[in-house]
């Protein structure tokens, strides 16, 4: 069963192949079996198999839904009732939250089935998944390289067949990078589109979540279980949630008028196989029947220094809150108020969060806020300005996820701007809000390489059709590593 | 923009974080490497461009001001560290 997507696992329960609870039995020895991916931080057997036997109960009403009975994961970013949300950190030592993410909230309605929660890097800020407290998350087509991230434990899991599906977060490329990386599909939906409640802040202007899975149109499927207006998250968009799965039928890539900007494919430092599988893929598309233009973007090589003043900047203010007093880590034995904020900060953290804390308090602080954060938010509407010009002229932009296939393990790990420019291609899209997805599109020395298409505000219908549409042309995303390693 | 390692002990007071001496050097070479790096958005013109504080440009929504979350202190306060009669229990910290 752990090669089928959700639309077809759905199938199988609708025709009695098997029930929810065996398939949920099934998940959960497979990811015994692929513990050495260390994809997870928490398993929650016990309630799984009861949400199984629920669904099954459900099923047997007649009240079956697309996503009743099929197990997915949380990242550790997520709040779980009763369950350790950590957020791959030591500082959430200790951490069960006493409610549920909304976006928790919405799939438990929708009859999903979680399993547990993946690993993830610290506070969701890497691109690698190797500054988890709970250690690296290896890629499942090659061990020694890693799986993207953040959410590269979600990514490993969907990869491996672990899961069907599992949800990410995605703040300047933490879905799509990790998805590309690991060769399934990963959508960050519009900002706004999906709330943030119950989720761990960390830069709030950017953080979206979002699903990740092998198909479009599981994408589309989870979508539709995770979106919706929550007014416990004031940026949360009041608006009707449309049926993504039926969207797709609706959909055709004939006349679809895809940009490709000239930066991305000018950008140095691409891999050779990645600039060919991605010219493979927009070749496919205009066989097809899309009309494939050249666009440019002039600001988004400014897109990734504009992040690394933004992000660290809100991520200062929102990780103030751990400070060694309310929950989570606490340090021994605190001489007085000063050395225990700085103590359970210090030995709490790991060094990437401080780092990051550092950048942000320095780009906040009285005399740098005009040259760095002020300007950074200047820049950023002239990226966005970018994008509104392209879209009066194409329905979506194509371009390489990744500049590079996936890397070994600890080769960026002491160079963080090296590291940061791993989502060289992603972190524009964060800054305007806009929808974006990657699909699997070739091989690259056996590792995978993603297609990014980005979209328009609320237009992941779309997005979500051309996927879709590029997914019944090829079989990229059908392929597996093996889980034995 | 070079960092020494008195400004990181500086920025990590400001933050409240501990950083030992021998990772001052560490943090005082990236945050100098990240500065230089964000240094070029200094190259971009941006005379009479509005700061972009929200990707949709949204107004904050307001709600009446009436209480809308029933009282949970006890279901919070079960997983405190330690609590008593209804307060958290933190270290002395003030003498």
């Amino acid at each position: 069963m752990h090669d089928r997507t959700i639309a077809e696992l759905g199938r199988a329960l609708e025709q009695g192949e098997c029930s929810s609870v065996e398939l949920t039995r099934a998940t959960l020895e497979r990811i015994e079996q692929a513990a050495d991916l260390n994809a997870f931080i928490t398993l929650t057997p016990d309630s799984a198999l009861a949400e199984a036997e629920a669904a099954d109960a459900a099923r047997a009403r007649g009240e079956a839904g697309p996503l009743t009975g099929i197990p997915i994961a949380h990242k550790d970013i997520f709040c779980t009732r009763g369950v350790r949300t950590s957020c791959g950190s030591r500082m959430l030592e200790g951490f069960v939250p006493p409610y549920d993410a909304f976006v928790v909230e919405q799939l438990r309605a929708a009859g999903a089935v979680t399993v547990g929660k993946t690993n993830m890097d610290e506070f969701a800020m890497g691109s690698s998944n190797e500054t988890s407290f709970f250690g690296p998350v290896k890629n499942p087509w090659d061990r020694k390289a890693v799986p993207g991230g953040s959410s590269g434990g979600s990514a490993a899991a969907v990869a491996s067949g672990l899961v069907p599906a599992a949800t990410g977060t995605d703040t300047g490329g933490s879905i799509r990078q990790p998805a590309a990386l690991t060769g399934i599909s990963g959508l960050k939906p519009t900002y706004g589109r999906v709330s943030r409640y119950g989720i761990v802040a960390f830069a709030s202007s950017l953080d979206q979540a979002g699903p990740m899975a092998s198909s479009a149109e599981d994408l589309a499927i989870m979508l539709r279980g995770m979106a919706g207006f929550d007014r416990r998250d004031s940026t949360c968009v009041d608006r009707a949630v449309p049926d993504y799965r039926a969207a797709l039928a609706q959909t055709d890539v004939r006349g679809l008028r895809v940009g490709l900007p000239k930066e991305f494919i000018e950008a140095d430092g691409v891999d050779a196989e990645v600039s060919s599988a991605v010219t493979a893929a927009t070749e496919a598309l205009r066989e097809a029947g899309a009309e494939v233009r050249e666009i440019s973007l002039p600001n988004a090589g400014m897109a990734v220094p504009v992040y690394y003043v933004i992000a660290p900047a809100e991520a200062s203010s929102n990780l103030s809150r751990f400070d060694g007093v309310r929950y989570g880590y606490r340090c021994d034995s605190p001489a007085d108020l000063e050395d225990l904020y700085k103590r359970s900060r210090g030995e709490g953290f790991g060094e990437e969060v401080k780092r990051r804390i550092m950048v942000g308090t320095y780009a906040l602080s009285a005399g740098y806020y005009d040259a760095y954060y002020r300007k950074a938010q200047q820049v950023r509407r002239l990226v966005q300005q970018d994008f509104a010009r392209a879209f009066e002229s194409v329905d979506v932009i194509a371009g390489p996820t990744s500049p590079s296939t996936a890397f070994p393990l600890g080769s960026k790990a002491d160079d963080p701007v090296q590291m940061y420019l791993s989502d060289i291609f992603t972190i524009a899209v964060n800054l305007a809000g806009l929808p974006a997805l990657s699909i699997p599109a070739g091989f690259g020395d056996g590792r995978p390489v993603g297609l990014q298409l980005i979209g328009n505000h609320f237009e992941e219908g779309r997005l979500l059709g051309a996927a879709h549409g590029y997914q019944q042309l090829t079989d990229w995303h059908r392929q597996r590593p093996s889980v034995e390693g | 923009m070079p960092i020494s390692a008195n400004e990181v002990a500086q920025i990590a007071h400001l933050a409240r974080l501990a950083v030992s001496a021998e990772d001052s050097e560490t943090h005082a070479r990236n945050l100098s490497e990240i500065l230089d790096f964000v240094e070029q958005l200094g190259t971009v013109d941006t005379e009479g461009v509005d700061p972009l504080a929200h990707p949709l440009e949204m107004t904050q929504r307001l709600r009446t001001d009436e209480p809308s979350e029933p009282d949970e202190r006890e279901r919070f306060q079960a997983i405190a560290p330690a609590t008593e009669d209804g307060y958290y229990l933190v270290p002395r910290v003030i003498e």
